[in-house]
């Protein structure tokens, strides 16, 4: 991540906050889409309520959010709309309410990707954010439920995290309204194009497959050269996932 | 130009998959499963890491075990009942005093002030008026008191281990185990019950959910329960017992309703929607001590009030309805004495009568408004003096004075116990049947979940009637 040196109140959140309006559901003359991913269970929708200021029904079972739920807010004059997507422990699957978590994520094109996980259960976790990883460049991991993580004894070093996964790493605890400032400044700094990202890329991968993937994967490149997740593409395209070809040849995606 | 190359690269895609084999998805599933573990293994520290999960695993041996599991379900149900049902009666006499002792009289004296034509008047004031002042009083209350019950319940955890106990029966059923979950939420609501189906993936079993989630008693359907119950059961005790004997039987009720589900939840699965029972994981949540009054505040102003605007939008036209049918003359009967009388007969056969039935049918679209309309049209028909006149809808003061309108009305304890058991059994409501229909986009399924209770309830009310009468 190649940051530009800022001045110490360019990078204080709590200067910054004061430029922070929650809108609610009025989404209209956005600037930017975020969208709000992650295993479920893992407090996404909190997240997505203490940011827009919304009361979108949380609850402590997995699958509380079946459908796509939007908001959105001001930040610093720029107007963010934000979706909160249905948890999903996986994009590999074909399941019905992972589809809408999916497509979003492929097809919507957020301008920035926030993916909560559950700091006391990060292995479980990272399979989601690995594949999400794959899929766009701007993310942002919110390493949300860090009280419970504290109260397991769990500590997480939060700056090689971030430096593995080439994403801003953000801890927090939003039942509590912690590490949300800090959240919406990254948000913000991302979209804006102040920081960038260098995500991890899947590396354990049999030497035959990659060769296959890393052909496939530039040959979609050079058909479209803008494309974060030519690779994504290829992995779904040598599964045989018919929708994505189908979504190719429409060229939809683009 | 584009789509050959397009193709070219799909035909790539084929070649390629043909040369790597079959296991590609499970490579590449172990490859994302190896990086995360390289990436754990040098960020996170854990020290000692199973305290909280041996407190969490106690309590989980004990809310999910073989023994106490399904006891503790049902102490836990009686108690969110017991509490809603005793704590809502205060709210619910000073609301009532207040919109229909205060405000309706005050409306009725500006309205003659002003000359407001007395249809006019009749048709907004004892009309809609009425219907939306009787909703308020008495489902407001419950509902303030049992949705942040329920979502406390939920936000600690509970639910998971409601579906990890049921999920025995739900197999033997050849339902999905996470249709505990979706009953659940039909308790507060069956709409929202419909929709909560989306987490289960096969559609066989989501079809099942669907149609069986009206057998969990919801909202509306509650107050009806417990006031019934209160008059008719609770009366055939000594009184220090009564409180006991009308929850007890609401929660028969409920109960029986969970019963139903499973019953039909089975017929289905072994007739028109046959297949194997899919196995799932239940990630059981770690507990949460829940936000007290952030839960509170929260259950109240967005469940609460949506539910209970949904019920006033629904509640005004049903009483407009119900003021027209009374006052609109067919030669010398009105439309509602007609319809009464010609129902009577089917009625007496379900150990009901004419009056429910014509009540069930001006509340299809919201259940809430069932009582009300039995009482003001049991006023109508049996020319009781009670309410206000003809199609007005009142609510009386107290429960004793109900109660004697509904006997004068003819009614007995087999009329109470069927009314109870046609609520539990009788088509969901009009936003839920729309629900089922944008979830299924089917017009058949959504008819077989609009049909099937309300025959289910005519066969169960026309069998209790038959043998009660044999024997009683």
């Amino acid at each position: 991540m190649d940051t530009k040196p800022k001045s110490a109140c360019d990078t204080c959140v709590h200067f910054n906050a004061e430029g922070l309006k929650k809108l609610g559901v009025n989404t209209t003359n956005f600037d930017f889409v975020v969208a709000l991913a992650g295993n479920p269970n893992t407090g996404k929708s909190t997240v997505f309520n203490a940011i827009t200021g919304l009361r979108q029904h949380t609850g402590n079972w997995p699958g509380k959010t079946v459908t796509r739920a939007e908001g959105a807010f001001e930040y610093n004059k720029k107007k963010f709309k934000m979706v909160d997507l249905p948890g999903t422990y996986s994009l590999l699957s074909t399941s019905e309410d992972e589809e809408v978590a999916r497509n979003f994520l492929l097809f919507g094109k957020p301008s920035v990707t926030v993916i909560v996980v559950d700091a006391s259960r990060l292995e479980r976790n990272l399979n989601l954010v690995l594949q999400i990883l794959e899929i766009t460049d701007r993310a942002v991991l919110c390493l949300n439920l860090m009280d419970e993580a504290d109260r397991n004894g769990i500590e997480i070093d939060t700056r090689s995290l971030a430096r593995e996964l080439g994403i801003p790493v953000v801890a927090s605890s939003a039942r509590f309204n912690k590490g949300i400032p800090e959240l919406i400044q990254t948000i913000s700094d991302l979209a804006n194009g102040k920081v960038s990202c260098k995500p991890h890329r899947i590396k354990n991968i049999p030497k035959k497959i990659e060769k296959a993937v890393e052909k496939l994967s530039d040959e979609i490149k050079k058909e479209y050269p803008n494309l974060p997740n030519s690779r994504w593409i290829a992995f779904r395209l040598l599964e045989g996932d018919r929708h994505i070809m189908e979504v190719l040849r429409t060229g939809e995606f683009v | 130009m584009k789509s050959k190359s397009i193709e070219d690269i799909i035909a790539l895609s084929n070649d390629l998959r043909w040369q790597i084999g079959d296991d590609f998805h499970d490579n590449l599933a172990e490859g994302i499963y190896a990086d995360a573990a390289e990436i754990v293994s040098t960020t996170v520290k854990t020290k000692d890491a199973d305290r909280k999960f041996r407190l969490d695993a106690r309590i989980d041996k004990i809310l999910t075990s073989k023994l106490w599991g399904f006891p503790l379900m049902f102490l836990i149900l009686a108690l969110v009942l017991w509490v809603t049902i005793v704590g809502a009666n205060y709210p619910s006499a000073m609301l009532s005093s207040l919109l229909l002792d205060t405000v309706h009289p005050a409306l009725k004296g500006f309205a003659s002030n002003i000359g407001l034509p007395w249809w006019l008047d009749g048709f907004l004031i004892d009309g809609v008026y009425l219907a939306v002042a009787w909703v308020v009083a008495v489902m407001l209350p419950p509902m303030a008191i049992f949705f942040p019950l329920f979502t406390l319940l939920e936000d600690f955890g509970y639910l998971p281990r409601v579906a990890f106990n049921l999920d025995h029966l739900f197999k033997l059923s050849g339902a999905h185990g996470k249709q505990a979950l979706t009953m659940s939420m039909g308790f507060g609501c069956n709409a929202a019950g419909v929709v909560a189906t989306r987490i289960i993936d096969s559609p066989r079993e989501r079809l099942i959910a669907i149609i069986t989630n009206n057998f969990s008693l919801c909202n509306g359907r509650w107050p009806t329960q417990i006031l019934i119950a209160t008059i008719f059961i609770g009366a055939i005790v000594s009184p220090s017992m009564a409180g006991i004997a009308s929850l007890s039987a609401v929660i028969g009720i409920a109960v029986l309703g969970i019963f139903f589900m499973f019953l039909v939840s089975w017929a289905l699965s072994k007739t028109v929607l046959k297949g194997e029972v899919s196995t799932f994981n239940l990630e059981l949540p770690p507990y949460r001590p829940p936000r007290f009054w952030k839960t509170i505040y929260t259950s109240l102003i967005d469940r609460t009030i949506i539910v209970l605007w949904r019920a006033i939008v629904f509640a005004a036209p049903a009483g407009a309805v119900i003021w027209l049918i009374s006052n609109i003359y067919l030669g010398d009967e009105s439309i509602a004495s007609w319809m009464i009388h010609s129902l009577d007969g089917f009625g007496f056969l379900l150990g009901l009568n004419g009056v429910i039935l014509v009540a069930y049918i001006v509340a299809i679209p919201a259940n809430e408004i069932v009582i009300p309309t039995i009482l003001m049209l049991t006023v109508l028909v049996s020319g009781i003096p009670g309410g206000e006149g003809a199609g007005v809808m009142f609510e009386l003061d107290s429960v004793n004075a109900t109660g004697q309108i509904l006997r004068s009305g003819g009614w007995t304890l087999l009329t109470a116990v069927n009314l109870m058991l046609f609520s539990l059994l009788h088509n969901p409501c009009s936003t839920t049947i729309y629900t089922i229909y944008k979830e299924t986009k089917s017009l058949k399924w959504t008819t077989v979940a609009t049909v099937l209770p309300i025959v289910m309830g005519f066969v169960v009310t026309f069998l209790v009637a038959q043998i009660w009468r044999l024997y009683a």
